[in-house]
């Protein structure tokens, strides 16, 4: 499959590897399931200030899905969590330019994010 | 390392590259000074040393597999052998009864040629291998019923390299009087075959996995006990009228000529092959979660199909870029669905995506496979590192006991 370079480069540099270590400041989101070929986790720090001041990813999966966390630990990085909930999966295939058998991975990386904020609002209620 | 040519080819199941004396033969059956004659010409010398050298790559072709010249019908490829063998033995013995038996695994030409009998009206039952790929003979015993006029089988398959037991088949379904298929395109040249032992009926060849050209092949079709087939193709009567068309001189030769080389030195290259994917494989299996699919004794030499647990399939086809192998990963595929081979073995979903195929051939060195060893494992650490569920893995978590969120 032809993809973009933005995808190449993602996937070959990819940004924001890692784990956060747990605590209440940190959101953790996992979406997906390994028997459709991909799972993302997707973690997210939180300072005082409610803004997303870390961003850290692994997934299991296509190049796509790896690209699209890497992209979305850069975009979050300095939003609030109301603002990372704005992004949408049709700017992220945007970006990557992802062939449309590719825009699952999109959606699924937009469902990170929601899940990781979920799971640091569930902590700080 | 500097001289290794990239990217490196490790997909001679997919197809191989025509052998140049198989090309030199070729090229001498196209111009105006060649052989260029129509071999139904029977008025001239064009036409007649047209047929000539297709009388003589159909010696060829039966001696590698020791059967009759007569018996080896020229077709386009092993699709089409497929095809007339399926739905022309179907066609014609419908009267005898309407049950038809195959295999999971088998390739898509003969799946999808089941499928339109069953549209037909066939009755057909698809049997699941064992565990290793291979098929249960008592499965098959079990599926047959009086009304069984056909079973299709094949040698080696084109995924796993495994090689079915089809002198066991043969001999039950003779017994039976059931006619027997074998779809034998990936085994000429990697497994000997035998025609006058192996109670085998019509067996399909191709000779773009033997080193010869795309778009040719050819069908066996036994005289004693003698098949008879309906033409799916026709036309001139071309074949005995089992398949009309002109005939390819061309192709035809490359094709004899290709077989002609399997057979001197299949012994000599296999032998080769094997020590290759073994020393692939030993480069691979000492690291973790590791697994081949498929029996790897019952197995062609040249295939190693592996499956490295936590990695996606074409997220590590990305990393091997430098090589040219396959993948039986959803991803690879229009479908979105994982191999349906893998699938069939009883294989989770996560081992089939993550698996690869490499198959070795004639034109595979050592060093190759060296630099792929390096490429591989550095790949998959890679991935790994990525890798939620390597990760999962590590602390001790049992993924089957997580409750993921399909989409």
């Amino acid at each position: 499959m032809a993809y973009s370079e933005k995808v190449l480069d993602h996937y070959e540099n990819p940004r924001n590897v890692g784990v956060l270590e747990d605590d209440r400041s940190v959101g953790t989101g996992m979406v997906g399931a390994p028997a459709c070929g991909d799972v993302m986790k997707l973690q997210i720090k939180v300072n005082g200030d409610g803004i997303i001041e870390d961003a850290k990813f692994k997934t299991y999966g296509c190049g796509s899905a790896i690209a699209s966390s890497s992209l979305v630990t850069e975009w979050v990085k300095g939003k609030s969590l109301d603002e990372a909930a704005e992004i949408k999966n049709t700017q992220i295939a945007e970006e990557l330019a992802l062939p449309p058998v590719k825009i699952h991975c999109s959606v699924l990386a937009e469902d990170a994010i929601a899940a990781a904020i979920d799971n640091y609002r569930n902590k700080n209620q | 390392m500097s001289d290794i040519k990239l990217p490196i080819y490790l997909d001679y199941s997919a197809t191989t590259p025509i052998d140049p004396r198989v090309a030199a033969k070729m090229a001498e059956c196209l111009t105006i000074e060649g052989n260029f004659g129509n071999p139904a010409s029977r008025s001239h010398s064009f036409g007649w040393t047209a047929e000539a050298a297709v009388d003589r790559a159909r010696q060829q072709v039966a001696d590698l597999i020791n059967a009759d010249p007569r018996e080896i019908v020229w077709t386009s490829g092993a699709t089409e052998s497929d095809n007339l063998a399926i739905k022309g033995a179907a066609h014609f013995y419908r009267k005898k009864g309407n049950h038809i038996i195959t295999m999971k695994t088998e390739h898509k030409a003969v799946l999808d040629t089941c499928r339109q009998l069953e549209r037909e009206g066939f009755d057909v039952t698809y049997l699941d291998p064992r565990e290793n790929g291979l098929l249960d003979l008592e499965t098959l015993k079990a599926a047959t019923t009086d009304q069984t006029i056909l079973i299709s089988i094949m040698h080696a398959n084109n995924e796993i390299g495994v090689i079915q037991d089809i002198e066991a088949i043969g001999e039950f379904a003779r017994e039976k009087r059931i006619i027997f298929h074998v779809d034998a395109a990936q085994s000429t040249g990697k497994v000997d075959i035998d025609l006058e032992k192996l109670k085998v009926d019509l067996m399909s060849f191709c000779a773009h996995k033997s080193y010869g050209p795309k778009g040719v092949g050819a069908l066996y079709v036994r005289r004693k006990p003698r098949v008879r087939l309906e033409a799916q193709m026709h036309g001139g009567g071309h074949e005995r009228g089992m398949r009309s068309g002109t005939l390819a001189t061309h192709q035809i030769v490359g094709m004899g000529e290709a077989f002609q080389i399997a057979r001197e030195e299949m012994a000599t290259e296999n032998e080769r092959i094997r020590m290759l994917r073994d020393r692939l494989y030993n480069g691979l299996n000492t690291m973790e979660e590791v697994y081949v699919n498929g029996d790897l004794d019952h197995r062609i030499a040249g295939n190693l199909n592996i499956s490295f647990n936590f990695v996606e399939g074409e997220s590590l086809i990305m990393a091997l870029r430098d090589l040219a192998v396959s993948s039986g990963s959803a991803c690879t595929s229009a479908s979105l669905e994982p191999s349906y081979v893998l699938r069939a073995l009883g294989r989770n979903d996560e081992l089939a995506h993550s698996s690869i195929r490499f198959t070795i051939g004639r034109f595979t060195s050592a060093e190759e496979i060296d630099y792929t060893v390096e490429l591989v494992r550095a790949a998959v650490k890679k991935l790994r590192d990525l890798s939620p569920l390597w990760d999962m893995y590590k602390d001790g978590i049992d993924l089957n006991s997580v409750e993921w969120v399909a989409h």
